[in-house]
């Protein structure tokens, strides 16, 4: 099992975060993972992206131009990145802010209104683990005993008591995630 | 752990006794993380955010002349800043350990990675006739690795070891193994290991005198010709490399760091394709591996150099090579790394098309 992904949006959104927990609940599950961040000078409101591969083998590149799973945030990235998940592969987006949607008719389709529900639940600062809630849906390439084990990995100590409002929007985003488009 | 991170940490467990930088991105992060930890509260080892680069590579120098395990970091243009300091390390034989995390040049150039200080790794950078051991991690293990690797060898050859990194390689996170801690010399083992460091003079032995000068050419030219049969001995016993996938291999690449882990994938792509392509790693760039390189020749038909740089190592592979078969470079400079599929397509259009 090899997954390659690449998770993109604005500076804030949590883009980073949510690919550094997936890469540690990699870990704590034995895989081998590697989180590659796009940098740059931006921070908040910035364009940002990450690449994020679990696998069960040696990871040969942790950069890539081509993706098993897109997970999309903002019109640039989704400007940038629809081409570049692999025929048969699955795109995942927030119809928030989006005004082009996506246009190929190879890939799997996702939407999912992670950022409404946030509001609506005054949840926005976990966002992006309604996001990977999704994400996992689809692809439980990590189960949820690992993501908590993820969690209290890359969360600080003193943010450890936020762990079940994290997993509650993990849970969330697994009820969220609406089929657009599958081949097949 | 980030490579910047990772490296961070090795250092401090292969037991560290100073740091001295000044930022710069991508491998800020040293230090950031080196102060988070308070070395100085789990080993007493110091940190130390210096002035200037060149005050930093000058306090290195001051640390490693009393025997100590002293280094710092930075990026190119920090690099370059230190460049009289790490002649005068060579000059004056002083082990210290200094960490690149490369960036797109030349000048200020770019904060995203880059190889493009090569030549200036290898063929010296600052003035004079040294050597630098260059090791040259490709994954964030090999970051942690080095550092501790870098102390042993530094101060087996009394030379400065510069691990060539670069901002991918920096920035990235993956699984590493760290070794347990490790503790720093004593006073009395700093005395029987570095006899010749100034650990201040006592009345049974002559003075030690750290100094890259000697005004006399005569001695100047012996105290080169010591210095060169040093590098001939790295050259004999240090060189270490990384073959995949060559057993049965009609092409090679031949990349070092963040560009190796790319045409890995690059291997993967063109063997579902049918082409049988391989990978020579060197890891220490140098000694340069160039009797592996020379060997290989008897196997593939040709070779495609990958750097992110407009071709520096090429140069070595060259002349490793001699003219036997055909060696072509193919890079993106200026903070852009190549994907795996334009390397595939590089392979064909330059060494299995041309």
């Amino acid at each position: 099992m090899t997954e390659e992904i690449i998770i993109a949006g604005f500076g804030g959104q949590g883009v980073l975060s949510m690919g550094k927990i997936l890469a540690y609940s990699g870990v704590m599950q034995d895989k081998e993972v590697s989180w590659m961040p796009s940098y740059g000078p931006e921070m908040r409101g910035g364009t940002a992206n990450v690449t994020v591969i679990i696998s069960d083998e040696r990871i040969s590149s942790p950069i890539l131009n081509a993706y098993d799973t897109a997970i999309i945030l903002n019109q640039q990235s989704m400007d940038k990145f629809e081409s570049t998940v692999k025929p048969g592969g699955v795109l995942i987006y927030d119809p928030n802010g989006i005004t082009r949607h996506p246009e190929r008719k190879d890939i799997n389709i996702y939407t999912i209104e992670a950022a409404e529900k946030a509001g609506e639940l005054g949840l926005s600062k976990v966002f992006n683990m309604i996001v990977l809630g999704g994400f996992l849906k689809l692809k439980p390439i990590v189960s949820m005993e690992y993501v908590h084990k993820g969690l209290e990995k890359s969360l600080p100590a003193r943010h450890h008591v936020l762990i079940p409002e994290n997993e509650k929007a993990i849970e969330i985003g697994k009820e969220l995630i609406k089929t657009t488009q599958t081949l097949n | 752990m980030k490579g910047n991170e990772a490296f961070a940490e090795a250092a401090i467990r292969a037991g560290a006794d100073g740091y001295f930088g000044y930022p710069i991105t991508p491998q800020s992060e040293v230090m950031e993380y080196l102060m988070a930890q308070k070395p100085h509260e789990r080993t007493g080892m110091i940190v130390l955010q210096a002035e200037s680069e060149i005050a930093a590579i000058n306090m290195v120098y001051g640390g490693a002349a009393t025997g100590k395990r002293v280094m710092t970091s930075s990026s190119s243009p920090g690099i370059s800043l230190k460049q009289e300091g790490i002649s005068y390390l060579c000059g004056a034989e002083l082990p210290c350990l200094i960490m690149n995390a490369v960036r797109g040049g030349p000048g200020l150039g770019t904060i995203q990675p880059s190889q493009s200080d090569y030549f200036q790794s290898t063929k010296g950078g600052g003035h004079g006739d040294y050597r630098l051991l260059v090791l040259a991690p490709s994954s964030v293990q090999e970051m942690a690795d080095f550092a501790g690797l870098g102390f042993e060898l530094a101060f087996k050859y009394r030379n400065p070891v510069l691990v060539l990194s670069d901002g991918a390689i920096g920035q990235m996170m993956e699984k590493v193994y760290l070794e347990p801690q490790k503790p720093r010399f004593t006073d009395e083992e700093i005395l029987k290991n570095t006899p010749w460091a100034t650990t201040g003079k006592t009345p049974d032995r002559e003075r030690n005198i750290i100094t890259s000068l000697a005004l006399e050419s005569a001695k100047m030219e012996q105290h080169n010709l010591a210095l060169q049969a040093k590098y001939r001995q790295m050259e004999a016993e240090e060189v270490r490399f990384e073959k995949i996938g060559c057993e049965d291999a009609d092409y090679a690449f031949v990349a070092y760091g963040t560009s190796a882990r790319i045409c890995q994938k690059a291997i993967q792509l063109a063997r579902e394709e049918g082409i049988k392509v391989g990978l020579m790693r060197p890891i220490t760039l140098f000694p340069f591996p160039k009797k592996i390189i020379s060997e290989m020749v008897a196997r593939v038909k040709g070779i495609l150099v990958v750097e992110m740089s407009a071709g520096q190592m090429v140069e070595d592979v060259k002349l490793a090579v001699e003219g036997r078969v055909k060696v072509e470079h193919f890079g993106r400079f200026g903070g852009i790394i190549p994907s795996p599929v334009e390397v595939v397509e590089a392979l064909k259009k330059q060494i299995i098309g041309g």
